[in-house]
C-alpha cells in the first residue's frame, strides 16, 4: 500500500520543480575578464552555476529552469564579468 | 569541486545563506552519510511532499529532536554491522540545537557518539516568522523582540553554545560562516576524522529575517567574521586550537547598518550606546582568542 | 505434557523480569529508554542482561523519554528492531514522538507500565497514561497477568513487523500490580522465540545504497489521504492481530483473547467489562457467583487500539445489563471505554442497560467486595456515570 512506510520521497526529485520562475533579475555571464576563480559557482545557494575557463573561453553559466536571480554570483565576482539584467518574461 | 548532493529545486528564498550552507556542508560530507534533521528552513525547503533535494539518506523526526533520532541511527547501524557505512550527522537551525532541542543535544555528546551535529545559526527562529532564538545576537530586532518605543530589540547576549559544547568534552568543535567555504570544507573533514563527538557551528545569513539585499549574504557573512563578533574557531578536548585571524579590523557599524533587524540603532542618540556596547563585545571576543594577525614587523629586528 | 515438564518450564517471577526476560529473546538490536518508577525494574534488567552479554543490543541511556522514543525511531528508520518502556509522565513526555513513530510506521514496541498521571503526582497504577494517548495511531494492548504481559510482549514484535501492519504497539502492563506481582509464569525459550519471531528485514530504511527521504512535510493536499491510509492501517491490523494470536496457540498451548476474551458469557444477563489486571478479580468475582448460582459475564478489553467494535457487540449484544469499569476519565465528558461500548448500541431496539464506573484511580484498591456490590447497584437500576467509592472525608464535604 502506497504508505505503508510513512511519506517517502526519491533522491533529489525537487529538480521536478522549477525554481527560475522566481526570477526577476537575470545573471548574465559576460565572458570577458573571467579569472576561472569558480565563486560563482561556489557561492550560488541554488547549485545553478557551473563550467571552467578563462576570460572569453569561460564557460561558465547558470542553469536558468533554477536560477532564482539572487545575485550573489554578480556581487561576488571579483572582475564584474557578471552583469544582472531585468528579465522581461 | 566534489559532488552536489543538495539539488537545486528547492524553495529556499533566492540569496538564502542557509542554503548555501547546506551545499558547501553536504559538498565536503560526501555520499555516505546519513542525515537526521531537525524542524525548520532546511526541512521545510527541501522536503515538502512528495519530493526531496537531498540526495543522501534523510529524515525529518520533530523539532527538538535530531540529536536524539540521530542517537538511535547511530547504534543501529552498529548493531547491525553497518558501524563503517556512513557518517551520521544531525543537522538542526537555532531552535533545534540552542534552544528546545538543547536537551537532546546535550545528552547525545554526553553519551559520545561518533556522530557530527551541526548548527546552522541564522540567530532567529526564520522558519516561523523571525521570532528571537537564545542565538539572537544583543538589540536584534525580531518579531519577538521587536525595536520599539520602550525596546532596543534583543535585549539578551548571544548564548555562547560552541563553548557550552565544548563543555561536554566534545572531541571537536568548530565555528565557520558561508563566506569561507574552504574554511568550511577544511572544519567538515576534519570532523570526519574524529571518531567520537564533533560539532560545527555555521553562520548562516537569513536576507529575509536579518533584512539585507538578497545578494549580499556573502558579504555580510564576511563582515561578521571581520568585525570580530562571529569569530572562526577551533576547540579539540575543550582547548583552543586554531583561529581564524582577522586581518583589518572592521568597526561593527559597517556590519550592522547593512541589516534591517539593526537599523532602530542608526535612528537616535541612544542607539550610538547601543552600537558601542556590541563593538565590546566584538572587542573582547578579539582579546579573548587573539583574533588579530600579527601586526607587520620593522624591517630592522634582531631576531 | 507431564505435568512435571510444565512446571519445571515455569518460574516464579516478578511481572518486570519476566516482561525483560521475553524483550531479550526477541532479540531487539536497539534499546533506547529512561527510567521512571513503576517501569524501573525492566529497564535495569535488561541493562543487566546487555551487560553480562545475553543480548546483544545497543541500549543508548538517553537523556529523556522524548529522546527515548526518538532514539528508537532513528534506530527503527535505520532497520533495526527497537524497543522502549515507560509510564505516565514519561509517556506524556514522549507523546509527540509516539504520533511520529506511527505516522512513520515504524514498528518500534513498548511496554507502558501504566500509571496515574499528575497533578497530582501520584505513581500508582491506573489506565490514564496509555489511553490518552489512544489517539496516535499505535496499537494498544493491556494485560492481564504477568503471563499475558510476557506473550503479548513477543507477539507485539511480530504484529508491528508484518508487512501488512508496519505500525507500532504498546503493551499497556498494570504498574505495581503486574510490575511488581510475583507470579508463576512459563517463560519463552530462545528458540521458540526464533520460531516464532523471525529477523526483521525491512524494505525501506536508511541507506546509502537507496538515499531516500523520510518523514517529509505534508501539505494540505495530501494530508488527509494519509493520514487516512494510517487509519485503514490500525484498522486494518486486527485481522494480523488474530492470526497472530491463533499462531501463538498453537506453538505455545496458550491463547487469552485475541481483540477481546470472554468468560462465562453464555446466558448472563449481566456482562461487566474491563481491562488490566482487574479482569482477574473480575474472573474470580464471576466463578464466586456461579458457585452461588449466578451467572456474571466477563469480557476482557485485550486491544483497545484498534477498537474491536463488532467483536465487543457481539460479546454483549444479549445482555441486560452491561457494567463498564474503568480505570481513566476523560474530564468534563465522561468514561472513554463506557462512551465508546455506549456508543455500540445506539441504533439497536432494545438495548443493554449500560452502567459506567471509574474506579481505581491513583492505585486505590478494587477488592471483590467492591465489584460485588458494583454489580448489585448496576442491576437495581443502571448508572450511567460515576467516580466508584469515593471518600466523602477526603473531599472534605458532601459528594
Amino acid at each position: 500500500m502506497k504508505f505503508d512506510y510513512g511519506t517517502i520521497a526519491e533522491p533529489a526529485s525537487s529538480l521536478q520543480n522549477k525554481t527560475g520562475t522566481w526570477r526577476t533579475f537575470k545573471p548574465i555571464w559576460k565572458h570577458e575578464k573571467c579569472t576561472g576563480c569558480g565563486f560563482c559557482t561556489i557561492y550560488c545557494p541554488d547549485a545553478c552555476v557551473s563550467g571552467e575557463g578563462k576570460g572569453k573561453e569561460s564557460t561558465r553559466i547558470a542553469n536558468y529552469d533554477y536560477c532564482k536571480g539572487c545575485g550573489i554570483c554578480a556581487h561576488e565576482c571579483p572582475v564584474k564579468d557578471i552583469e544582472m539584467i531585468l528579465e522581461v518574461r | 569541486m566534489s559532488e552536489n548532493l543538495l539539488a537545486s529545486g528547492h524553495t529556499a528564498c533566492a540569496g538564502c545563506g542557509e542554503a548555501l550552507g547546506i551545499k558547501l556542508l553536504m559538498q565536503a560530507l560526501g555520499p555516505n552519510t546519513i542525515i537526521a534533521n531537525a524542524t525548520g528552513c532546511s526541512e521545510i525547503f527541501t522536503s515538502l511532499y512528495p519530493r526531496s533535494a537531498w540526495k543522501v539518506p534523510w529524515i525529518h523526526s520533530l523539532f527538538e529532536n535530531a540529536p536524539a533520532v540521530a542517537s538511535g541511527i547511530e547504534v543501529a547501524l552498529k548493531a547491525l554491522g553497518r558501524e563503517n557505512e556512513a557518517q551520521v550527522v544531525a543537522i538542526g537551525g537555532d531552535g533545534a540545537m540552542a534552544d528546545i532541542g538543547f536537551g537532546a543535544l546535550s545528552g547525545m555528546l554526553e553519551r559520545g557518539h561518533n556522530i557530527l551535529a551541526i548548527c546552522l545559526d541564522n540567530e532567529a527562529y526564520m522558519n516561523t516568522g523571525i521570532q528571537r532564538s537564545g542565538l539572537t545576537p544583543l538589540y536584534a530586532s525580531t518579531t519577538t523582540s521587536p525595536a520599539g518605543k520602550i525596546s532596543h530589540g534583543n535585549e539578551t547576549l548571544k548564548k555562547d553554545l560552541p563553548s557550552i559544547i565544548a563543555a561536554h568534552g566534545t572531541k571537536y568543535v568548530a565555528t565557520t560562516t558561508v563566506a569561507y567555504p574552504r574554511d568550511i570544507e577544511k572544519k567538515v573533514k576534519k570532523a570526519l576524522e574524529v571518531k567520537g563527538s564533533k560539532y560545527i557551528h555555521i553562520l548562516v545569513p537569513c536576507p529575509l529575517g536579518w533584512g539585507h539585499e538578497i545578494n549580499m549574504t556573502i558579504t555580510i557573512s564576511r563582515l561578521a567574521v571581520q568585525t570580530g563578533l562571529f569569530p572562526l574557531y577551533e576547540m579539540e578536548n575543550g582547548v583552543i586550537t586554531s583561529v581564524f585571524k582577522i586581518g583589518k579590523k572592521v568597526p561593527v557599524e559597517e556590519y550592522l547598518k547593512l541589516q534591517k533587524r539593526f537599523r532602530h540603532l542608526f535612528n537616535d542618540k541612544s542607539g550610538a550606546e547601543e552600537i558601542q556596547k556590541i563593538q565590546s563585545i566584538a572587542d573582547a571576543n578579539i582579546a579573548r582568542l587573539g583574533l588579530m594577525a600579527e601586526p607587520q614587523k620593522h624591517p630592522v629586528t634582531t631576531k | 505434557m507431564s505435568s512435571v515438564s510444565i512446571l519445571s518450564k515455569m518460574k516464579v517471577i516478578e511481572g518486570s523480569k519476566a516482561i525483560a526476560e521475553t524483550v531479550k529473546v526477541c532479540r531487539p538490536h536497539v534499546i533506547s529508554a529512561y527510567p521512571i518508577t513503576p517501569q524501573t525494574h525492566i529497564v535495569e534488567e535488561l541493562s543487566k542482561i546487555v551487560a553480562d552479554g545475553e543480548l546483544k543490543a545497543e541500549y543508548i541511556k538517553v537523556e529523556s523519554e522524548h529522546s527515548a522514543a526518538s532514539g528508537c525511531l532513528g534506530a527503527s528508520a535505520a532497520g533495526a528492531r527497537t524497543y522502549t518502556a515507560t509510564t505516565s509522565q514519561g509517556l506524556l513526555l514522549m507523546a509527540e514522538v509516539l504520533y511520529n513513530i506511527a505516522g512513520m510506521r515504524l514498528p518500534v514496541v513498548l511496554t507502558c507500565a501504566n500509571r496515574a498521571v499528575s497533578a497530582p503526582l501520584n505513581i500508582w497504577n491506573d489506565h490514564q497514561d496509555s489511553i490518552s494517548v489512544r489517539d496516535t495511531g499505535w496499537i494498544q494492548f493491556y494485560a492481564e497477568d504477568n503471563q499475558e504481559a510476557v506473550d503479548m510482549t513477543i507477539q507485539a514484535f511480530k504484529i508491528a513487523e508484518n508487512p501488512a501492519v508496519r505500525l507500532p504497539v504498546m503493551v499497556g502492563i498494570d504498574g505495581f500490580l503486574i510490575t511488581h506481582t510475583v507470579e508463576p509464569v512459563e517463560l519463552i525459550s530462545q528458540d521458540m522465540a526464533d520460531k516464532f519471531l523471525p529477523p526483521y528485514k525491512p524494505q525501506i530504511y536508511l541507506d546509502v545504497k537507496k538515499p531516500i527521504s523520510m518523514g517529509n512535510f505534508a501539505d494540505p493536499g495530501s494530508y488527509m489521504e494519509i493520514r487516512y491510509s494510517l487509519h485503514k492501517a490500525v484498522e486494518g491490523s486486527k485481522k494480523i492481530i488474530r492470526d497472530v494470536t491463533k499462531e501463538f496457540e498453537q506453538m505455545f498451548g496458550r491463547f487469552s483473547g485475541d481483540l477481546i476474551e470472554t468468560y462465562n458469557i453464555e446466558n448472563a444477563q449481566t456482562i461487566i467489562v474491563g481491562m488490566g489486571s482487574i479482569v482477574s478479580t473480575l474472573k474470580e468475582v464471576s466463578d464466586d457467583m456461579k458457585a452461588r448460582g449466578k451467572n456474571l459475564g466477563v469480557v476482557k478489553v485485550r486491544c483497545h487500539r484498534p477498537f474491536p467494535d463488532e467483536e465487543l457487540y457481539n460479546a454483549l449484544k444479549n445482555a441486560d445489563n452491561l457494567i463498564v469499569l474503568e480505570k481513566a476519565i476523560s474530564l468534563g465528558q465522561g468514561g472513554i471505554l463506557g462512551t465508546e461500548i455506549r456508543s455500540l448500541f445506539m441504533e439497536m431496539e432494545n438495548p443493554p442497560r449500560i452502567s459506567n464506573f471509574i474506579v481505581g484511580l491513583g492505585g486505590r484498591d478494587i477488592p471483590k467486595s467492591a465489584i460485588e456490590k458494583i454489580v448489585l447497584r448496576a442491576e437495581k437500576s443502571p448508572v450511567p456515570f460515576e467516580f466508584f467509592g469515593l471518600n466523602p472525608e477526603v473531599l472534605g464535604g458532601e459528594i
